[in-house]
């Protein structure tokens, strides 16, 4: 099978995040590879080292640093990859998940992929519709939240992961899209060698806006804004004032 | 100075006075204000992105680190944002005679943190800066670091996770980097990276009288001048506040395999070890577990099978090719017959790898739970050449049945350093307690008669000043004691710790 993967460049895990200008303040900040996708490249580079996977081919859609991030994925093991360029935004500010499954469905048209594998959701937009909505475009099955994932006969097996619990769903033949959820794998360090050889893999660049797909946002963002500051705790009297304050000023209490 | 002219003869001992000039025949003389009206003073003059914080529960967290020593509150805590903050702070306190005690996230197991005489609690907190190898340039980069004092080795290596490099140096805890400069900090990667002393290249510090230094170079040889970087490493806190620092950075290793050996006593493993390092088998790590703390394990672990209690080799091993990785196992495996080692087995594969090391890293917990109750433990440190390193465990290990404790023995086998992990409960008593300390002081005596050192990585604190003069002799301890009085005259800068300075007071 052909397996491509979606990769997301997206604000580092670790950068305590700033609101400038109504939007999230990306300058100097740390991007890297977003944990979903990099657990869905780690699935997908799995798949190619049981030889149930031929080729594993990582897609990514933004600036130029993309290709950074694209690195990053063919260092761990895929074999070629495809970046999108495009200076819109690709947290929820500017460019969404309706117009980028849109250019994933015309990437894997190109591609001719049996499997995508995409992370559940982006940290940046926390939306997780991409996958979904990319399987209703192309007409394919779709298991969301994927927690363990095995390739069968034709089609592949995967346990689903709810708040309610775990299901396993049997696709009994491919093509299909498939999101992964944190208790997928671990995914691998890229080691020193593998990146040096990441270097002279292959990275095609296509602009986004050549590929005939409708870029402009639909959903229009009112405002975003940071949380409110917590306030400092306070000392109370005794075991009453505690009561009272509970009940009257938090709401807690009945 | 109209001051000191205004009261003439009685000075009374319990009384301090300004004096603007320092080191006046080594007694220090500041304001008669008290501690309070001078936090007061201290608080008025700092930056208004400085945080101060007075309240109890900082303070006690920040009067003691993860060691037996009792718990010191500084009078506040203040975290400063930049080095700058640190020049005024640092001055500020040196002339008002208030201590100043580093603290990175409070992990030091010889009391370097506790604030003797009370003072500031230097929060390093907000130094979070991380610059790394830019993998994506075309030229080849660096495998170095320069990281804030306040970053830890493990967000470090989160930010290199990318990069195929990271950061080496393993200490149990999850330190700052600055505090790992400070205390000499080292880990089970020492028997082949060395320890912090020899992965670090530069840093930036901020000396008691405000003068910033940067000190080091990014290059790998340096012959320009003092080393500095070596004076501070291990001064914990004591000559100054380190604020930045390049650290060497190795390469991820590719392939990896674990390997397990079981010795019928400590010194035949200790021998194996021994000749390892002479024929220079590449070793990653090569840890030692005594017998007790096999049979510690064996009680603790939840699953598996028990694992035979006797001395037993822990190694790890990397290399670039799968074939040299073969071959380096095949060779210590020999060596390891050579001395009786039985059931030597090796894996490779990550999972096989982790069990097999179970023991070993779980052995701190598994120490603990030897003692019902216990929530802590005093580790003792000790360093000896290889040749006494055998010698001295079983000296230790005997001494430890005889009184009857709990205290199983684990050592990086590779470098001659062993510690023992004494559990300690709250309701123990009087008698037990001081066999714990009898045991740990016999230890560093054991220690220093074989020609080692009392402490091969954690560092003196305040519990080990007494046997610097011991393990050096007067001329070094006096060189130590001339270098703390002219960098740090009001002896300001961590007092009471490392140095046993007999005439400074506050």
């Amino acid at each position: 099978m052909k397996v491509l993967v979606g990769v997301k460049r997206v604000v580092d895990y670790a950068v305590k995040v700033r609101v400038q200008n109504k939007s999230v303040d990306l300058k100097n900040v740390k991007m890297s590879l977003n944990p979903f996708c990099e657990i869905a490249v780690e699935e997908a580079v799995r798949l190619k080292e049981s030889k149930k996977a031929e080729e594993v081919v990582a897609v990514s859609i933004g600036p130029k640093q993309c290709t950074e991030t694209l690195r990053t994925a063919l260092a761990m093991g895929c074999d070629r990859a495809v970046h999108v360029s495009t200076d819109l935004r690709t947290d929820y500010m500017e460019l969404q998940p309706y117009a980028i499954s849109k250019i994933f469905e015309k990437i894997i048209e190109k591609e001719g992929s049996d499997l995508v594998l995409l992370g559940k959701q982006g940290i940046d937009s926390d939306c997780g519709q991409t996958g979904p909505m990319l399987a209703g475009f192309l007409g394919w099955p779709q298991v969301t939240f994927a927690a363990n994932l095995e390739a069968t006969d034709a089609g592949i097996q995967v346990e689903r992961e709810t708040d309610a619990g775990t299901e396993t769903i049997n696709i009994p033949s491919l093509p299909a899209v498939v999101t992964c959820d944190l208790r997928l794998n671990e995914p691998r360090y890229a080691t020193l060698p593998n990146i040096m050889k990441a270097k002279k893999k292959k990275v095609d660049t296509i602009a986004a806006d050549s590929l005939g797909v409708d870029l402009d946002a639909h959903n229009e963002v009112l405002e975003v804004f940071e949380p409110p500051p917590r306030k400092e705790g306070i000392m109370v009297q005794d075991v009453d004032e505690l009561l009272d304050k509970l009940k009257n000023e938090a709401g807690v209490l009945g | 100075m109209s001051l000191f002219y205004r009261q003439p003869r009685k000075i009374l001992p319990s009384r301090v006075f300004r004096n603007p000039r320092p080191s006046f025949g080594g007694l220090h003389l500041f304001s008669t204000d008290s501690m309070r009206d001078r936090m007061k003073g201290l608080q008025a003059i700092l930056p208004s992105a400085v945080e101060f914080s007075q309240n109890q529960y900082e303070l006690e967290r920040h009067g003691r680190g993860e060691s037996f020593h009792p718990t010191k509150k500084p009078d506040a805590v203040v975290c400063p944002t930049c080095a700058e903050d640190i020049v005024s702070i640092v001055k500020y306190c040196s002339e008002h005679g208030i201590p100043i005690v580093p603290f990175g996230v409070g992990t030091s197991v010889e009391g370097h943190v506790c604030c003797l005489k009370g003072g500031v609690s230097l929060d390093m907190k907000n130094f979070q800066g991380i610059e790394i190898p830019d993998m994506e340039s075309d030229g080849l980069p660096d495998p170095i670091a320069t990281v804030g004092a306040g970053v830890t080795r493990s967000t470090l290596n989160g930010a290199l996770r990318h990069t195929g490099l990271q950061f080496v140096v393993d200490p149990g805890a999850d330190a700052t980097i600055g505090g790992m400069v400070a205390t000499g900090a080292s880990g089970t990667t020492a028997v082949r990276y060395g320890t912090m002393r020899e992965n670090i290249l530069a840093l930036e510090c901020v000396l008691a009288d405000g003068t910033i230094v940067n000190t080091g170079t990014k290059a790998l040889k340096n012959s320009a001048g003092y080393d500095l970087v070596g004076l501070l490493c291990g001064s914990e806190g004591t000559l100054g506040v380190i604020t930045k620092v390049t650290v060497k950075l190795h390469a991820v290793p590719e392939n990896l395999m674990a390997a397990v050996c079981v010795f019928e006593t400590v010194e035949d493993a200790a021998k194996a070890v021994a000749t390892l390092k002479l024929c220079e088998i590449p070793l990653l790590r090569c840890e030692l577990l005594d017998e007790a703390s096999v049979v510690a394990f064996n009680a603790y672990k939840k699953e598996g099978p028990n694992r035979e209690e006797k001395p037993t080799l822990f190694f790890e091993f990397q290399a670039p090719s799968p074939d040299s990785l073969e071959e380096q196992v095949k060779m210590t495996q020999s060596i390891c017959d050579d001395y009786g080692g039985a059931g030597f087995v090796y894996c490779s594969d990550e999972e096989e790898r982790k069990a097999l090391w179970l023991a070993r890293h779980s052995l701190y917990y598994a120490s603990i739970n030897l003692r019902p109750g216990a929530t802590g433990a005093i580790l003792t440190d000790a360093c000896v050449p290889l040749s006494k390193f055998a010698e001295v465990i079983r000296d230790t290990t005997n001494e430890i049945k005889e009184q009857g404790i709990v205290a199983p023995c684990f050592g990086h086998a590779g470098d001659g350093n062993f510690h023992c992990i004494l559990p300690t409960a709250e309701g123990d008593s009087a008698e037990y307690t001081s066999k714990l300390h009898e045991v740990s002081e016999n230890i560093v005596e054991r220690t220093l008669r074989a020609g080692g050192t009392c402490t091969g990585e954690h560092g003196i604190g305040y519990g080990k000043t007494k046997y610097l003069e011991q393990q050096y002799g007067p001329g070094a301890v006096h060189m130590m004691k001339m270098l703390k009085q002219s960098i740090d005259p009001n002896n300001v800068m961590n007092p009471g710790k490392v140095i046993p300075i007999q005439d400074g007071i506050i």
